[in-house]
């Protein structure tokens, strides 16, 4: 089956590979692109590890074909810390969010996309969003606690910055 | 209370950094299973049976091997003859024989070029199978017409005349049963039921294996235990322990379900076909549910004798316990112990069968067998409590075993922290909020043995003064966290001056995984000797150079001093000097500590769960949730926070939505994470903690382990909670909305 030539931009830098018509994203990312921070957890869109954003919506890489992010920008775990690390990596190493860590890069995804759209989001807000992200060691509250101190801490910032 | 709460003069014991591997997981930096390649790599895929019981007629790869890019086939006739016991058990798993004996069971396994190219080709595997009866149901599989599976299954124990399915049978007891159940007020006995349920962790399985025709190799996996890893693909392949170097990965979750091998030896198996290439095979999630784990399903018969005044007379259990087409591998064995641990009963009996199934080989879930066990007996006295109008938790403070109980399956407890937890959860908030409609309350114990095991560490000092930890159990939630504040306590450096390392099977003595609740309390004891061990070595070159004795030598703040006055006038040594000159003063310091580690201490847990029932679509949703349980002393309170937490979660979605579905074909219906549904962040409230410390004697910071109680009680206090909003009783898991309504439907007829 002849591949597919694709370019693209992943973490600001610009990329091109050649990908099967079957392949995912998150295929090309862990396999092309040496990108093995994005994780596959079940490769059906249910478990949310291979989170990542698409021009900046929010999608589970092992759902979308690799030949459709050509022309796209394509943010993963490994850009998120730009300058120093992302406050909400800070806090979930200080708050013990993470066990394994396995879910960890999706839900920091999942979560940095949330605190986008909505800088003070309630914990059912804060919930809901990450029900598609799936964690089996936490049971969540931590998570859910680092999400919240993480978005107080950005609203801190941000009105600092005002 | 943790020690956040309560000064205990410990300097890092008890406190809550950062973990090391902290940063490396959240940057993706973090290196798991399927996240390792190797130069010259092959990608592997499996074949595996579609019928959950059939007799292999013919294997053809030829339209396979045909393919370009494909390089290697192995079946089972590629494997060795002539195992026994639990090594033909783990072969047969690995790959089946001449039947295969689960939906989902290995059959043939391809190497190719590319991952694609490995699928493709595995669909180009003709097998031609004969199907064969089967039966997947605990109860159903020793039914009079039920088909015997593996003729010849049962061992010694099992006596004569029980069905050709029952592998094991188990009895134990003690007292007079008979006279304590005349002498009850009320004695009531019920079936109670569990589904099976799969540990769930979020990365699959996933190992790259390399291997020679000189039969030397090399494997990198994502495991528990990287030394049960070595000597079970040893076993299967025939090659020799010494010649396979195993390292672990970061690992994805395990619960139990990475102490055992599955796909592991086919890596192995293929790379020497394919001219020893490396080869890696990475599980898809349903390959995950169909053939790994899961844990067992239980049909137990529970009765129990109680006063009015809540007093226990009696109690017996009959659990019956599949384990998968495997004997071996129900926890039956836990189970029973488990059943009454909790309590101090003057008369128990406790009998049961260990039954085969066309199942998936069972493998450990967080306290194997316990949380069936507690659903069962927790359930019963839950039962009596509201019969009897009694408080529960009361009832458990006036029946549940002391310091220097026996147990009632045998041992004598040392110190132990159950009553602790009683009163501890009985003063707690949650206790006393009042309920709405349709809101109920339940509360239930839960025991863990906790596990010592095969322990081997090594710790060296570096030129800098700084500490090196070698240990071999791989850290699945904050391990390394925790045994490094124990070593910096030790030898008085901070925290952030000690690496622990995970090391490979090459580096140390055999050690066993990381389960049974041992890593923090086994690596952690065996760390804190080898720091001794340095720390005398240590006072030994200071006492040298001083030209005194090393006893006149003491340690402290991370420096050796003369030992009062007598001792000489010297400024103290610090580490980093002693480190700086080791070299000239009698080489490296280390020191090295391996033990089969006793002294683990019982581990007791007792929760409080609330929930509102929706009386229109049965649905159950958790307002809220304490977890009380024992921590001997928690080194990183945290990450003990976290095991409570994510126990009582794992215990949740068993109580309320996991379950195995087979069809009447046999086969697994819900192999997704769409239909094998885990709680996810919306279905479940802020999970309250309270770490109780009532310290171990057996340990030299007084940890007992804490991975396990927690998954435990959920699944009957849950239903007691259900119980307490509906009037219904629901004796069968998961309390599914369709069940909870049906129940209450029941219950309205009258």
């Amino acid at each position: 089956m002849s591949k597919i030539h694709v370019t693209a931009t992943v973490n600001g830098d610009p990329v091109e590979f050649l990908a099967d018509p079957r392949e995912t994203l998150l295929d090309a990312l862990r396999n092309h692109l040496d990108l093995t921070g994005t994780k596959e957890g079940c490769g059906t869109g249910d478990c949310g590890a291979c989170s990542v954003t698409v021009d900046g919506t929010l999608v589970c890489s092992c759902l979308m074909l690799a030949a459709e992010a050509n022309g796209k920008r394509v943010e993963t775990i490994e850009g998120m810390a730009r300058d120093g690390l992302h406050p909400l990596q800070r806090k979930f190493i200080e708050h013990a969010a993470l066990q394994c860590g396995f879910c960890t890069p999706g839900i920091l995804v999942a979560a940095k996309a949330l605190l986008e759209r909505n800088p003070d989001p309630s914990e059912t807000e804060i919930r809901y969003w990450l029900a598609g992200n799936l964690c089996r060691c936490t049971g969540y509250d931590k998570i859910v606690r680092a999400v919240q101190d993480a978005a107080a801490e950005m609203r801190q910032d941000h009105r600092g910055a005002a | 209370m943790a020690r956040d709460d309560v000064k205990t003069g410990y300097k890092y014991v008890g406190t809550r950094p950062n973990r090391p591997d902290g940063l490396d997981k959240v940057t993706g930096r973090a290196r798991y299973g399927a996240d390792f390649s190797l130069p010259g790599m092959l990608h592997a895929a499996v074949v595996r049976s579609p019928h959950a019981h059939a007799r292999i007629v013919r294997i053809d790869a030829s339209k396979a091997l045909a393919l370009e890019g494909v390089k290697a086939v192995v079946t089972r006739a590629d494997l060795p003859t002539g195992l026994t016991g639990e090594d033909l058990n783990l072969q047969d798993n690995t790959l089946a024989g001449d039947r295969a004996l689960y939906d989902g069971h290995a059959v043939a396994a391809v190497a190719a070029t590319t991952p694609l190219l490995a699928q493709d080709a595995a669909r180009l595997i003709e097998v031609e199978y004969e199907v064969l009866p089967h039966v997947t149901d605990v109860d159903a599989a020793i039914a009079p017409d039920a088909p015997v599976i593996r003729p010849g299954v049962a061992d010694y124990s099992v006596p004569e005349g029980m069905h050709g399915n029952v592998a094991r049978y188990m009895e134990f007891g003690h007292g007079d049963v008979e006279a304590g159940f005349a002498a009850a007020d009320v004695v009531r006995e019920h079936t109670y039921r569990t589904e099976a349920t799969h540990q769930g962790y979020i990365e699959p399985h996933a190992a790259v294996g390399q291997l020679g025709e000189d039969g030397r190799g090399e494997m990198w996996v994502c495991t528990q235990g990287h030394w049960y890893i070595r000597r079970m693909c040893s076993a299967v392949l025939g090659i020799e322990a010494a010649n396979l170097r195993v390292t672990p990965s970061e690992i994805g979750g395990g619960f139990g379900g990475k102490t055992t091998i599955f796909m592991e030896p086919l890596t192995l198996a293929l790379s020497k076909k394919a001219g020893g290439r490396p080869v890696k095979l990475v599980m898809s999630r349903s390959e995950v549910l169909r053939a790994t784990g899961p844990t067992a399903s239980a049909s137990m018969d529970v009765k129990i004798g109680m006063k009015k005044d809540g007093t226990i007379t009696a109690g017996q259990v009959y659990f019956r316990m599949q384990g998968g087409a495997f004997p071996g591998m129900s926890p039956i064995g836990e189970a029973l112990p488990c059943a009454f641990a909790c309590y101090d009963i003057p008369a128990l009996k406790h009998e049961g069968i260990e039954i085969i199934t066309n199942r998936p080989k069972a493998a450990a879930y967080r306290a194997p067998g316990s949380p069936m066990a507690a659903f069962a007996v927790e359930s019963m006295i839950d039962e009596l409590c509201r019969e009897l109008g009694l408080d529960p938790i009361e009832v458990r403070l006036k029946n549940g075993a002391r310091n220097g109980s026996k147990s009632s399956y045998g041992p004598v407890y040392d110190v132990i922290g159950l009553q602790e937890t009683l009163e501890a959860a009985k003063a707690h908030p949650n206790y006393s909020i009042p309920l709405g409609p349709n809101q109920g309350r339940g509360v239930a114990s839960g025991f863990w043995f906790n596990h010592g095991g095969e322990t081997s560490v090594s710790l060296a000092i570096g030129e800098d003064g700084t500490a090196t930890v070698s240990i071999g159990t791989p850290d699945i939630g904050g391990s390394r966290a925790s045994i490094g504040l124990m070593v910096a306590e030790t030898l008085g450096i901070p925290y952030e001056d000690v690496r622990v390392n995970v090391v490979e099977t090459g580096a140390l003595g055999v050690n066993e995984p990381t389960h049974g609740s041992r890593a923090t309390f086994a690596s952690g004891k065996a760390a804190v000797i080898a720091a001794e061990a340095a720390i005398r070595e240590m006072c030994k070159r200071a006492a040298a150079e001083w030209g005194i004795d090393a006893e006149a030598v003491e340690w402290r703040d991370g420096a050796a001093h003369p030992a009062g006055p007598n001792a000489g006038k010297f400024p103290p040594m610090s580490i980093g000097e002693i480190g700086a000159k080791m070299g000239s003063t009698g080489g490296p310091i280390s020191g090295h500590h391996e033990v089969t580690a006793g002294g683990y201490g019982a581990s007791f847990g007792t929760h409080v769960v609330d929930v509102e029932v929706d009386p229109e679509t049965g649905r159950t949703t958790v307002l809220r949730y304490l977890v009380v349980q024992d921590a001997g002393t928690a080194i990183h309170p945290a990450y003990v926070e976290g095991q409570y937490q994510g126990g009582a979660a794992q215990g949740i979605g068993w109580a309320l939505n996991e379950e195995y579905v087979y069809g009447p074909d046999g086969r697994l219906q819900n192999p997704v994470f769409l239909d094998y549904r885990i709680p996810v962040a919306s279905d479940l409230p802020m999970i309250d903690t309270v770490i109780v410390e009532v310290p171990n004697p057996g340990h030299p910071y007084g940890v007992r382990g804490v991975g396990e109680t927690g998954i435990t009680p959920p699944l009957p206090a849950i239903a007691s909670a259900i119980a307490g909003a509906t009037g219904a009783r629901i004796r069968s898991l998961p309390c599914s909305p369709p069940k909870v309504l049906a129940a209450i439907k029941a219950l309205k007829k009258g």
